[in-house]
């Protein structure tokens, strides 16, 4: 049986959406850049002192890594999403229909595309909170990793926002309602340990706390969760999710008659 | 070579409409062929199947010997296929969009950029590359997906209905490019509702109605095998009645206007030398539709 090469579709793929987001980077890169930065602002200047030190390192400092993790979370997410939803509404999705791309391709391109913005969203918020903050690295390593973890497992996520999504509210509505929260709750402008019980044990139920506790023992050491905990976590979900994903778009869920 | 065989192709879709009912029908390699049928006969679900965009319920389709089912990725590598409605991002430029397009294919980059700047020339689009498609007019976005299909050379261009909505003049062009695509070797399913435009451009065609084809074979035998003709007549002045002529029947359809409905055997000369017999005058005679048309509507009706 001759077999179609997905390198180049690949690759044309993500450069696409890669294009996408910087072409629209007003849209796509600065709106998280001015909120972290009120952000930082206001919790971490104005009302850290009050705070003081938590788990050791100023308040302006411990909310970095959640700040980072929100950008790389909520840019990987609603790229796919809202680029996908497009390009259903659009039709231009049956350009990639009509074509040899594979399913996993396809996947694949999307979620390339989508990490890839929210990694750069992260770095970009990381650089801004060196202006407020200037947090130490402990463990680079770490920190990447987990950075490019919850890029994957959210791009994957909104490529399932974008696939189920039937309009655009459809498509804000899992942001708005279930991603958003998740985020605020994860544990990113307080120690999870120092929550009371049960509301401790009921934040474990939240994937987005084991990103926000691997980022922050990126920058700081010390993990409210162990580290291989979290990294096992993660994956698992971001595996889980990605079968799912394609299992969907071979089935043509959305896309097909 | 067979370019195109598909045998008993059926499609149910979930609302229960039966829009394929055994559809079978086969291209030959090189041919410019039309897929002709009323609205909803099952043209579009047809191209869908082969293209990927509607699942079959049944049946078998080859493209150039490669089974649908087995190497579906070979058998869309091997097709382009213009769609009847725009279906691009109306945000990118016509020359984004093709070369991506291209990219799906596996087409390198540099490789795709001299392919497009080629076809958009050819096209007319060159000046307009670096606009969003928004703006370009109706025919121009016809023209960016027929590009766009063929920016991988397809071995078959499959067009649905490709010249709707598009002036005479362009319709013309359209026609040309389509000619000249086809004598350099590439295989065409066309679907169209202009049966001029069908008559014109292909060799070879088959009808569709509700889901099967019934009607099928070269275009000049299709055509030959209409068993009456239809002539419409103007006389000089209004006359009350015609009396039969040798097999020939005619009606009145207006203050001056006649309809003649001739046997396949049956001549004009005949029946102007039989309207003269009866002292009518006749100022004007024309065929009432083309031998295209008048096959389809007896066919599908």
């Amino acid at each position: 049986m001759a077999t179609v090469s997905q390198w180049v579709p690949f690759r044309t793929l993500a450069w696409r959406e890669c294009h996408r987001f910087l072409r629209i980077w007003k849209q796509s890169l600065v709106p998280p850049l001015i909120t972290q930065s009120l952000y930082f602002i206001i919790f971490g200047a104005f009302l850290g002192a009050r705070v003081g030190d938590v788990q050791g390192v100023g308040y302006a400092q411990f909310i970095v890594p959640g700040m980072v993790m929100m950008g790389v979370i909520n840019g990987a997410f609603s790229n796919v999403a809202f680029s996908f939803f497009a390009a259903k509404f659009q039709r231009s999705i049956e350009e990639l229909l009509v074509s040899p791309v594979k399913p996993a391709t396809i996947l694949g391109g999307y979620v390339a595309g989508g990490a890839l913005r929210g990694l750069l969203t992260g770095l970009l918020i990381f650089a801004v909170s060196m202006f407020f903050a200037r947090p130490a690295v402990e463990h680079p390593f770490v920190l990447v990793a987990f950075a490019l973890l919850a890029a994957v497992l959210f791009a994957i996520g909104g490529f399932l926002n974008g696939l189920f999504a039937k309009s655009f509210d459809d498509a804000g509505v899992f942001t708005t309602f279930i991603l958003t929260p998740l985020i605020y709750l994860s544990g990113i402008f307080y120690p999870v340990t120092a929550l009371p019980e049960p509301w401790q044990t009921i934040s474990r139920i939240n994937p987005i706390l084991y990103l926000v506790s691997g980022m922050r023992a990126g920058f700081f050491g010390n993990p409210e969760i162990p580290v291989s905990v979290s990294l096992g976590m993660v994956a698992v979900i971001s595996v889980g999710l990605w079968m799912l994903a394609l299992r969907l778009l071979k089935q043509g869920r959305g896309l097909t008659a | 070579m067979i370019a195109l065989d598909i045998q008993g192709l059926t499609k149910q879709y979930a609302t229960g409409a039966k829009a394929l009912q055994g559809l079978s029908m086969r291209v030959e390699e090189g041919a410019m062929h039309a897929l002709l049928g009323a609205n909803g006969a099952g043209k579009t679900t047809t191209i869908g199947i082969l293209t990927g965009l509607v699942r079959k319920s049944g049946g078998t389709a080859t493209v150039l010997g490669h089974d649908l089912d087995a190497e579906p990725e070979v058998v869309r590598s091997l097709i382009g296929v213009v769609p009847q409605e725009f279906n691009f991002s109306i945000f990118e430029t016509p020359f984004d969009i093709c070369v991506t397009q291209a990219g799906f294919y596996g087409v390198p980059r540099q490789e795709a950029v001299t392919r497009v700047e080629a076809l958009l020339k050819q096209l007319g689009l060159w000046e307009k590359r670096a606009l969003p498609s928004r703006t370009l007019s109706g025919g121009m976005k016809r023209r960016l997906m027929i590009a766009r299909a063929l920016v991988h050379q397809p071995k078959i261009l499959l067009l649905d209905e490709p010249t709707a909505g598009v002036d005479v003049e362009l319709r013309r062009s359209m026609w040309e490019f389509l000619q000249t695509l086809n004598a350099q070797g590439t295989t065409i399913l066309l679907t169209t509702h202009y049966l001029e435009e069908a008559e014109q451009l292909c060799q070879t065609a088959s009808i569709i109605k509700q889901g099967t084809i019934v009607r099928e074979g070269k275009m000049a035998e299709l055509v030959a095998s209409l068993d009456v003709k239809r002539f419409v007549f103007t006389t000089a002045t209004p006359i009350a009645s015609v009396s039969p002529i040798d097999g020939i029947v005619c009606k009145k359809i207006g203050d001056l206007e006649w309809d003649a409905e001739l046997p396949q055997t049956g001549t004009v000369t005949a029946l102007l030398a039989g309207l003269s017999a009866q002292g009518i005058t006749v100022t004007d005679i024309r065929p009432r539709n083309n031998r295209l048309e008048e096959l389809f509507l007896q066919t599908i009706s």
